[in-house]
């Protein structure tokens, strides 16, 4: 008898209703949903729900130039602890991926990982918002999303160019890190109440909201899809909101940190708390929260961006933006937004899984789970409480700023193509 | 009080404590000999990112007046030029036996973050945009010695590039803690962009307020803010929110005029004003060296710091 | 507990806070200071053959009262107008950093002391280490050509070799007890002097 795998006596929810079922893995794939199924190897869900494995559609694994932060190993471990089983690498490596050779080379150790990664491309060469990146290249390489993140495509002409070319690409999705680069000049952190009083620079609302707008126009005039990622105020949810209604082809995702922290966090000055783009308002803050809730945002993306400790010792201005995200999403996510009744369980398992799996062309994730599909699942135990220890992560980083923070919920087991690579909450390999 | 990063940590008892002391100090610092030993064995050493001779100068003269000893901290040439963190720098100085150190930074928070680092007294001497507390202590006890009285009441009007300014927000923050009514006049690209932390009255017009001011004081404008699209053009800044001669006639005639150097004169304020009997400007300076003393013995002689 | 230090409590086995202290027996009336000022003004005058190059420093903040009585006492029967000054002791003392020690005003001697005989002025003579600090604050203001010591309690304990050269009384104390004074133009209330001790009773040193 081949090696099989039982996931026994869980919820299972993945899109196409919810039943307490056994699910049933073979060479990789689901087999059968029923009850009564056995295996050689169990995985006990009881009180657990079984979903699809998680979808991360924007990690920062750093690799190459930045493996003193994170490699893609140790972040594609982590992703698989935070109950994901694929994940979209962001192009801003050193170099950055927009060259075929440097995106296959990241495939290739992806492959080897304990999480699907794939990668986003490059919109313009080394995201200098010039010239065109290699895009049909890199499509011919399976990437479908193409974006510049960390650089906001400045120009507009240059934008309009990138839309029109990607066009001409099955599947392709331009994803914008809307943020007027002009308007942020020398900020970094939301400009407003806390700004003001800490005396930090700004970086202020309207630097995203002017860039979503135009970019909702220029998905209009070429047709061709827009992601706009890790959207954080109320008036880009707005405008997003207008262009969905419009018809447009758009797409949003959002950040936990987004929904959770506020500027206010900013005021101990701790660079942990520095991300671009900025923390926002506590009324910006309740505008992704209802954005998620119905259904304007598309996804939750992690934005997970490991800098090593000594970055994050330098003074507010000087320390470079970001967080880290992959081992925290799913708990902030019950936490913040399932827990206290602002999202169904359901609506933020899709937020997380079959959602952004569709926005990123990945087809063999986010479900539903059926006989004959992949078996990427993620079994989460919603009563876990834990509390967040940054020296424990299994990122190569310790940025994060939920450090104390007690969550419920989280990843319990997590099985790619079949493999169980967590464990009761436990790295397998 | 452990540290002083910020007008906030005081409130307005401790601000008058401090400037009580100031006064006691002030004395000090007339004296032919005008010294005391009250902070011997204590060490104190300055730890400047951001060039600043005239605050340099006068908290090495507070410490040296209170017979502490002084060490100086030079960026250029340091390990900090080789990059060396932050976090390692201040550690490193500690380490050498430190009481108190003085942290000017270009960026904000840098004395806060210092204190998550070091056990040793640590004292703002400005961060970024955010604060400059001593400046403000400064300029309140100059207005409070001039007016006799406290400062309930007193209209003082900050000109200037407040949005910018460290000092502005630290001494709108004294002034107001005090009882004064404080109002920032400037152009709107160069006023607050939000209400908090601003205990005043932001925008007005200068021509209307000028008659019914006790006190006027004057910001620095830097020439490079026309460069940014701040304004237009220094003359046209002169024009419209200057202390030209003929607005200083319409002030009254005990109006004081107040300014934290260095100045442009000729651009927010004309030489003769700058000159004139209601400017106190260089009592500014000569109270930065007393009030200095008092927050370096407020934090290593007191007996705040004994556990 | 020493009057001098009446608003900074020096550290010891008992201190005034939470009402444990309690009132034992008045050692001085407002009359008995009014002849004890007398008879010191007129001893300065004596001892010194006069009141000229004289100046009175009183140590904040009853000893300055003190000084001023004294001033102007001496002026009514001598008929000179003696200097008078206020001296802070606060940056001098030899426990800064061991407790809280504040200036309890600007020091202000109205004359150059160089060249002059110096009457420092207290209200209680105690451990010495007021008068220890007030000298080396006066010598930053000049060389006095001497210096003498005046007050109204000499209570005893001295933890330095330093004397006072006018006395209005001797007190033998215990070295728990405390030693309030009360000066109309300071206090607010009449003038007296009461020695005041822990409500248990207890204390240490000999009476």
């Amino acid at each position: 008898m081949p090696d099989s795998l039982v996931v026994r006596g869980g919820r299972v929810l993945d899109g196409t209703g919810e039943r307490t079922a056994d699910v049933l893995v073979e060479d990789g794939v689901v087999t059968a949903v029923g009850a009564g199924l056995s295996g050689t190897r169990t995985l006990d869900a009881a009180g657990c729900v079984v979903t699809p494995g998680l979808v991360d559609l924007h990690t920062h694994l750093r690799e190459p130039g930045h493996e003193e932060a994170e490699t893609i190993e140790t972040g594609a471990r982590a992703a698989s602890l935070g109950g994901f089983t694929a994940v979209v690498a962001m192009p801003n490596t050193d170099p950055a991926l927009d060259d075929p050779a440097v995106v296959a080379a990241v495939l290739a150790a992806g492959a080897k990982s304990v999480c699907d990664v794939h990668v986003a491309g490059c919109i313009t060469k080394a995201r200098a918002g010039v010239e065109l990146a290699p895009m049909g290249e890199l499509h011919e390489l399976g990437v479908r999303l193409f974006t510049d993140d960390g650089a906001c495509v400045e120009s507009a002409a240059v934008m309009r160019r990138a839309l029109e070319y990607a066009g001409s690409l099955p599947g392709a999705v331009v994803a914008q890190h809307a943020e007027d680069p002009q308007l942020c000049a020398g900020g970094h952190m939301h400009e407003g109440e806390w700004s003001s009083r800490l005396g930090i620079p700004g970086r202020p609302a309207v630097a995203e909201s002017s860039i979503v707008a135009r970019d909702c126009l220029l998905a209009e005039l070429t047709g061709t899809p827009v992601h706009f990622l890790h959207v954080s105020t109320a008036a880009a949810v707005a405008t997003i909101a207008d262009a969905k209604r419009r018809g447009l082809p758009v797409t949003a995702e959002a950040a936990p940190h987004h929904f959770t922290l506020t500027d206010a966090d900013c005021a101990t000055f701790d660079p942990l708390f520095k991300v671009h783009p900025p923390l926002r308002s506590a009324t910006d803050v309740d505008a992704i929260r209802r954005g998620l809730a119905d259904g304007t945002i598309d996804a939750i993306a992690t934005d997970h961006a490991p800098h090593a400790a000594e970055t994050k010792e330098k003074p507010f201005e000087e320390a470079p933006p970001g967080m880290l995200g992959l081992e925290t999403a799913l708990g902030l996510t019950l936490t913040e937004l399932v827990e206290p009744g602002r999202l169904p369980l359901a609506d933020a398992i899709a937020l997380l899984s079959s959602r952004p799996a569709a926005i990123a062309g990945l087809a063999d994730h986010g479900g539903p789970i059926a006989p004959g599909r992949p078996a990427h699942l993620c079994v989460i135990d919603p009563a876990a409480t834990w509390t967040v220890d940054p020296a424990r992560l299994a990122s190569r980083a310790r940025n994060t700023p939920y450090g104390g923070r007690t969550l419920t919920g989280r990843a319990r087991h997590t099985v790619l193509a079949g493999e169980p690579v967590v464990v009761d909450g436990e790295a397998q390999r | 009080m452990r540290h002083l990063l910020s007008v906030d940590d005081l409130g307005r008892d401790g601000l008058e404590e401090l400037l009580d002391l100031g006064e006691s100090f002030l004395e000090v610092t007339r004296r032919d000999i005008p010294k005391v030993p009250a902070l011997r064995g204590k060490t104190v050493v300055s730890l400047f990112y951001e060039d600043s001779t005239r605050t340099r100068l006068s908290f090495e003269t507070a410490a040296k007046r209170l017979s502490a000893d002084t060490m100086a901290f030079s960026v250029s040439g340091s390990s900090v030029a080789k990059g060396e963190s932050l976090r390692d720098t201040v550690q490193t100085i500690e380490a050498m036996g430190v009481d108190a150190i003085v942290v000017r930074h270009r960026s904000a928070g840098v004395p806060h973050r210092v204190t998550t680092w070091v056990d040793a007294a640590v004292v703002n001497a400005g961060d970024g945009r955010h604060e400059h507390p001593t400046q403000a202590l400064l300029d309140a006890l100059t207005l409070r010695r001039h007016r006799g009285t406290g400062l309930d009441g007193a209209r003082i009007a900050i000109i200037g590039d407040i949005r910018h300014s460290r000092v502005a927000r630290s001494t709108t923050k004294a002034f107001a803690a005090l009882g004064a009514d404080v109002t920032l006049v400037a152009p709107p690209t160069m006023l607050p962009e939000a209400e908090a932390g601003w205990p005043a009255t932001i925008g007005g017009d200068l021509d209307d307020l000028l008659p019914t001011l006790d006190v006027v004081y004057l910001l620095r404008i830097q020439h490079e803010r026309q460069d940014a699209a701040l304004l237009p053009s220094l003359r046209e800044y002169t024009m419209r929110y200057g202390l030209t001669r003929e607005r200083a006639a319409r002030l009254k005639p005990d109006t004081l005029i107040m300014h934290p150097g260095p100045m442009n004169r000729g651009v927010e304020i004309a030489a003769e004003v700058a000159e004139g009997p209601a400017s106190v400007i260089t009592e500014q300076v000569a109270n930065g060296v007393a009030v200095r003393m008092a927050v370096l013995y407020q934090l290593l002689g007191s007996g705040a710091t004994v556990a | 507990m020493s009057a001098p230090d009446a608003t900074q409590p020096e550290p010891g086995p008992a201190t005034r806070e939470g009402g444990r202290f309690v009132f034992r027996a008045q050692v001085f009336t407002a009359d008995d200071l009014r002849r004890a000022h007398t008879r010191i003004a007129h001893e300065i005058v004596e001892r010194n053959h006069g009141a000229d190059g004289l100046v009175l420093v009183g140590l904040y903040t009853r000893g300055a009262a003190v000084a001023e009585r004294l001033a102007a006492i001496i002026e009514g029967f001598e008929g000179v107008t003696v200097p008078v000054g206020a001296l802070d002791v606060a940056f001098y003392r030899d426990d800064i950093g061991l407790r809280p020690v504040q200036p309890l005003g600007p020091t202000e001697v109205p004359v150059d002391v160089t060249g002059r005989t110096v009457v420092l002025v207290d209200d209680v003579l105690f451990t010495g280490r007021t008068v220890r600090a007030a000298l080396d604050a006066l010598t930053e203001l000049g060389r006095p050509r001497a210096v003498q010591v005046a007050v109204l309690v000499d209570r005893g304990h001295r933890e330095l070799p330093i004397r006072a050269d006018f006395v209005g009384k001797n007190l033998p104390t215990k070295r728990a007890e405390d030693i309030r004074v009360r000066l109309a133009e300071v206090d607010g209330e009449e003038d007296t002097i009461e020695v005041w001790g822990p409500a248990d009773g207890g204390g240490t040193g000999e009476r």
